[in-house]
């Protein structure tokens, strides 16, 4: 029954809840999916098949007794830059090696209390800045789509994962895009909640102001369920906003007939592979014909998100990162004084590119800078969000490329920070913006690699944005495809 | 030496009185606990962990503003105050920097002329205290206990002229946060601490000379002490015609002099930006109107309340309110005392002098005694109208303090309403003996019931208060050939 791990949630749900499979056999399926596979994928940095078939049968148990809370038995995956009680979050970190957090992540709290079963923590870009995995300090994840490829970043390890049913699905993060570009080019379904829909206690920081929590599936339905648990206010994230959660499978219909779809002219431009511009193009073309009316919208400020993140989200980075010091836990390489302890624990825990970032942004904040750069691009970021509020005031969503190119090759643009930037051209104004956004496969390109469609909504509208992505996925196929790792499958069933 | 005037500028951070510390549910009284064991993922500073701004803090730091008249921002953000030490676990200090809680405020004090003067507040704000430092000789421990209790910071324009003019400003500061109940400001226990910044210019200049920053202040005589020090050092410098570096001074007790802790040159650059896992605090101007109408009366207020309405002097009336409980106590007792028609200086003196004595001898609180302000002020009538005598009335007022218990019953039971002052007895006796010779002489010749007619002359006297047996062996011995 490897067929078990190709399951989505809901198809798992319905199986389990019908008594026809147990929770167990369904975990142990994706393990033995995961032992065979992931030694090529490396989507998980911990693995805990232990804790996991524990978790099942309790599940199976809890089942037995009249439970039926909406995630009873299914087995998924955290990205290791959210905390979970007893198992280690390096972070994709030297300087987290041996870390192991006390206490658990309000997400992983909630999953838990749905009664998911977690597997393991998923490979990250290290403290989620990068767009590849490669700049884990550990090893790079590798595209279950093509092996030789990245599966996109930051959180690569849980879209692998998802894409190569080492998972049913999955938590990641996204800063500037970190779930929906490796959602893209893994070809699932990945959400960027609106800023404050998800408690970012127990995440570990990035940028604050933009860093939010969000679920990687198969189908938009699946992803839904996921977002519907881990949403909601939580006293714990100052940040959370206490807006209530839209019961999520109630928007899934089907019908966009009378829904408004703004296409940003700003998101096609020179650069950008042509199969991916045609694919998103076909996609709009394929919500009109189910009825959505699709105008011409302008985003004028889009071109200004890069450098405005890239100022904004290493300054706030400079910050969080500094409690790495090496005096309370984590790695830490005592010398003979204070300076020089701080100097090789932080210069051997990190890496090259977060430590280019700590340093872009202790220069953003540096008196004399200050107003030039972290101030300007604040302004910058008020006027992005401005243009998104415009646009959106006559439109129900945007659509427009996730990513400008499918998945490339591991290295091809490791050396070139600048390239390796420009891969989240797409989502980085979205994040400033603080609004939802989803991305879904909507086509492959010649080479077999899957291309992903962005939707983006107004804010706390998740509703909507999975409404459209939904109907989109039923009248589609792209979503049945599924990499064929280990030759005998090329097409999910159902 | 050349005339120079001080311009002296305070930085006073206070240790609020919550429940909680500033963002965290961890208790704000860890005093005594287990180093590290009052501590949680939030101000450990653990990865994930996020700050939640504690509600009462923000109220106490308007309070606070509202006191100093200051002007109450509707919305305030909190920033990060960027830098390494091992007792700053998150690598950086949630503060406010460029949007405080309160600005443009004043406080009056007394200068040393006797005349009132206006300091004014430049801002009064909210942060988190650091870890403790421990160190040893070979390595230093750090004790997170203590790191994210809520501090205050206010902070003065450069106002002071003084070391005096700074000691008066700390201690009314230091009575307005007891007044308010919202910090023990105890300098000693490191509760309230300060820091000055002192410049010299030539007297009748307007130009502003290179401000030094003098710490480790711990008490009032250290700031008194270390701002003449400094004072005196910086004039010796421009009198030799040196220039006065811009420089953080230390003020070292046991040398008795400041010393330099660092050169401003290579002071550091904190980053501060705002704080983005909080939001920024809208304080609703309703809100901050009920606290007003909340605030007690501020003891320069009510000092002159004191001098007006009760004719104290001005320095008994200082005394008075210098513990908002004393003063609560001297208003409740006085009421009580005024019904009895007793004038308030009256109790003023009481209360300044065998009350404060019967405190400090105790070693107590004014709460910790059990003597109400009636009780109080019926002892007072009893020792005005001379029902008992003064040194009685000492008598009665421990007893009170011992047993709660209403000075009548305690006059009475012992028997303090007659006068058995031996003193007091003889010299009335003294008196009849020399006015009446020919009784006397008569008693003298063997009329013993001669006797019995003193005694009643006594009584007449004494309006039938002298302890008769007091009196009968002064006669008896008066009366002796
Ligand atoms: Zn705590």
């Amino acid at each position: 029954m490897s067929d078990l791990a190709r399951l989505t949630i809901q198809e798992a749900r319905s199986l389990l809840s019908r008594g026809e499979i147990s929770s167990v056999e369904l975990t142990q399926a994706v393990l033995d999916r995961i032992l065979d596979l992931d030694n090529a994928v490396k989507a998980y940095l911990t693995l805990a098949p232990d804790l996991a078939l524990e978790q099942a049968a309790e599940a199976d148990r809890n089942r037995a007794n009249g439970g039926a809370s909406p995630l009873l038995g299914i087995p998924l995956a955290i990205k290791d830059i959210i905390s979970l009680e007893g198992l280690p979050a390096t972070c994709g970190s030297r300087i987290l090696e041996d870390y192991v957090p006390p206490y658990s992540a309000t997400v992983v709290e909630k999953l838990r209390a749905a009664g998911a079963v977690i597997l393991g923590k998923t490979n990250t870009d290290e403290f989620a800045m990068g767009s590849s995995t490669e700049n884990s300090a550990y090893f790079t994840t590798r595209n279950p789509w093509d092996l030789d490829r990245v599966p996109g970043g930051s959180s690569g390890g849980s879209a692998a994962a998802v894409a190569a049913g080492m998972a049913l699905g999955a938590l990641g993060s996204d800063t500037g895009g970190s779930v929906r570009q490796p959602a893209a080019l893994c070809g699932v379904v990945g959400i960027k909640p609106t800023y404050g829909r998800v408690s970012r206690w127990g995440l570990v920081a990035f940028a604050s102001s933009l860093d939010q929590i969000g679920p990687l599936a198969r189908t938009v339905s699946d992803a839904a369920l996921l977002l519907g648990t881990i949403a909601g206010y939580d006293p714990r994230d100052s940040t959370s906003v206490d807006v209530p959660v839209a019961g999520y499978a109630a928007a899934l219909t089907g019908d966009v007939r009378g829904l408004r779809i703004g296409v940003p002219q700003e998101y096609f431009i020179a650069g950008i592979q042509p199969e991916v511009e045609s694919a998103v193009r076909a996609a709009v073309e394929t919500l009109a014909g189910l009825g959505a009316e699709v105008v011409d919208v302008s985003l004028p400020h889009t071109e200004y998100a890069l450098p405005a993140y890239y100022l904004i989200a290493p300054a706030e980075a400079s910050a969080n990162l500094a409690r790495f010091d090496g005096m309370r836990y984590g790695l830490s390489l005592p010398a003979d004084d204070l300076w020089e302890t701080y100097r090789r624990t932080r210069g051997q825990g990190f890496g090259p590119e977060v430590k280019r970032r700590i340093m872009l942004g202790t220069y953003a904040l540096s008196a004399g800078y200050y107003d030039a750069y972290y101030l300007k691009a604040s302004q910058v970021r008020t006027l992005i969000r401005r243009d998104f509020d415009q646009a959106l005031e006559h439109c129900d969503v945007l659509l427009a490329p996730t990513a400008p190119t499918t998945a490339f090759k591991v290295g091809e643009i490791a050396g070139d920070p600048l390239q390796m930037y420009l891969q989240d051209i797409f989502t980085l104004a979205l994040s400033l913006a603080g609004l939802p956004g989803l991305s879904l496969p909507c086509g492959f390109d010649g080479e077999g690699l899957p291309i992903g469609l962005q939707v983006m909504g107004r804010a706390f509208d998740e509703a909507t944005v999975l409404r459209v992505a939904h109907a989109y996925e039923q009248a589609t196929e792209w979503h049945r495809r599924a990499p064929a790792l280990d030759g005998s499958e090329g097409t999910r069933g159902g | 030496m050349a005339d120079y005037q001080a311009i002296i500028g305070m930085e006073v951070h206070a240790q609020l009185l919550t429940r909680s510390k500033m963002f965290c549910g961890c208790s704000a009284d860890a005093f005594g606990a287990q180093p590290n064991t009052n501590v949680c993922p939030v101000c450990l500073a653990l990865p994930g962990a996020l700050p939640v701004a504690n509600r009462r803090a923000v109220e106490q730091t308007v309070t606070v503003g509202l006191a100093l008249n200051c002007q109450i921002n509707e919305t305030a953000v909190f920033s990060r105050k960027n830098y390494f030490y091992p007792d700053l676990p998150k690598g950086y200090q949630i503060s406010m920097y460029d949007f405080p809680l309160c600005q443009h405020g004043w406080v009056e004090i007394e200068s040393p002329d006797g005349a009132q003067k206006r300091i004014r507040i430049r801002r009064v704000h909210l942060e988190e205290d650091t870890a403790k430092s421990y160190h040893m000789v070979e390595r230093t421990l750090v004790d997170f206990n203590r790191a994210g209790l809520p501090l205050i910071e206010i902070v003065t324009e450069p106002d002071l002229r003084s070391p005096e003019e700074a000691r008066q400003y700390l201690m009314g500061l230091r009575t307005v946060l007891r007044y308010l109940g919202v910090s023990s400001a105890d300098m000693e226990k490191g509760a309230m601490r300060c820091e000055a910044n002192v410049s010299l210019r030539p007297a009748g200049s307007d130009e502003l000379g290179t401000k030094v920053e003098v710490k480790n202040l711990n008490s009032f005589r250290a700031v008194k002490q270390a701002l003449a020090y400094e004072i005196e050092r910086q004039a010796e410098a421009l009198d030799a015609g040196q220039r006065v570096r811009q420089v953080t001074m230390g003020w070292s007790e046991a040398r008795g002099q400041t010393v330099e802790q660092r050169a401003k040159e290579e002071s550091e650059d904190y980053r501060y930006f705002p704080e983005p896992d909080l939001p920024r605090l809208q304080v609703a101007p309703a809100w901050v109107e009920e606290l007003r109408a909340a605030l007690p009366e501020m003891p320069d207020v009510l000092q002159k309340r004191f001098v007006a309405e009760y004719g104290l002097s001005p320095l008994e009336a200082s005394v008075l309110v210098d513990d908002r409980n004393v003063a609560d106590y001297f208003i409740r007792t006085t009421e009580a005392a005024v019904e009895r028609a007793i004038p308030p200086r009256i109790v003023a003196n009481w209360i300044t002098g065998d009350f404060f004595r019967l405190l400090k001898a105790r070693d107590g609180e004014i709460s910790d005694l059990q003597i109400t302000p009636a009780a109080l002020a019926e002892l007072i009538r009893l020792v005005e109208r001379q029902e008992i005598t003064a040194s009685s009335g000492k008598t009665v007022l421990e007893e009170m303090a011992a047993t709660g218990r209403p000075p009548g019953e305690i006059v009475r039971e012992r028997r303090l309403g007659q006068i058995s002052d031996q003193e007091v007895l003889d010299q009335i006796v003294g008196e009849l003996i020399a006015a009446h010779p020919e009784e006397v002489a008569t008693y003298r010749a063997g009329k013993e019931t001669v006797l019995q007619w003193f005694m009643g002359q006594v009584m007449r006297a004494t309006r039938g208060k002298a302890d008769p047996q007091v009196v009968l062996s002064l006669l008896e011995e008066k009366l002796k050939p």
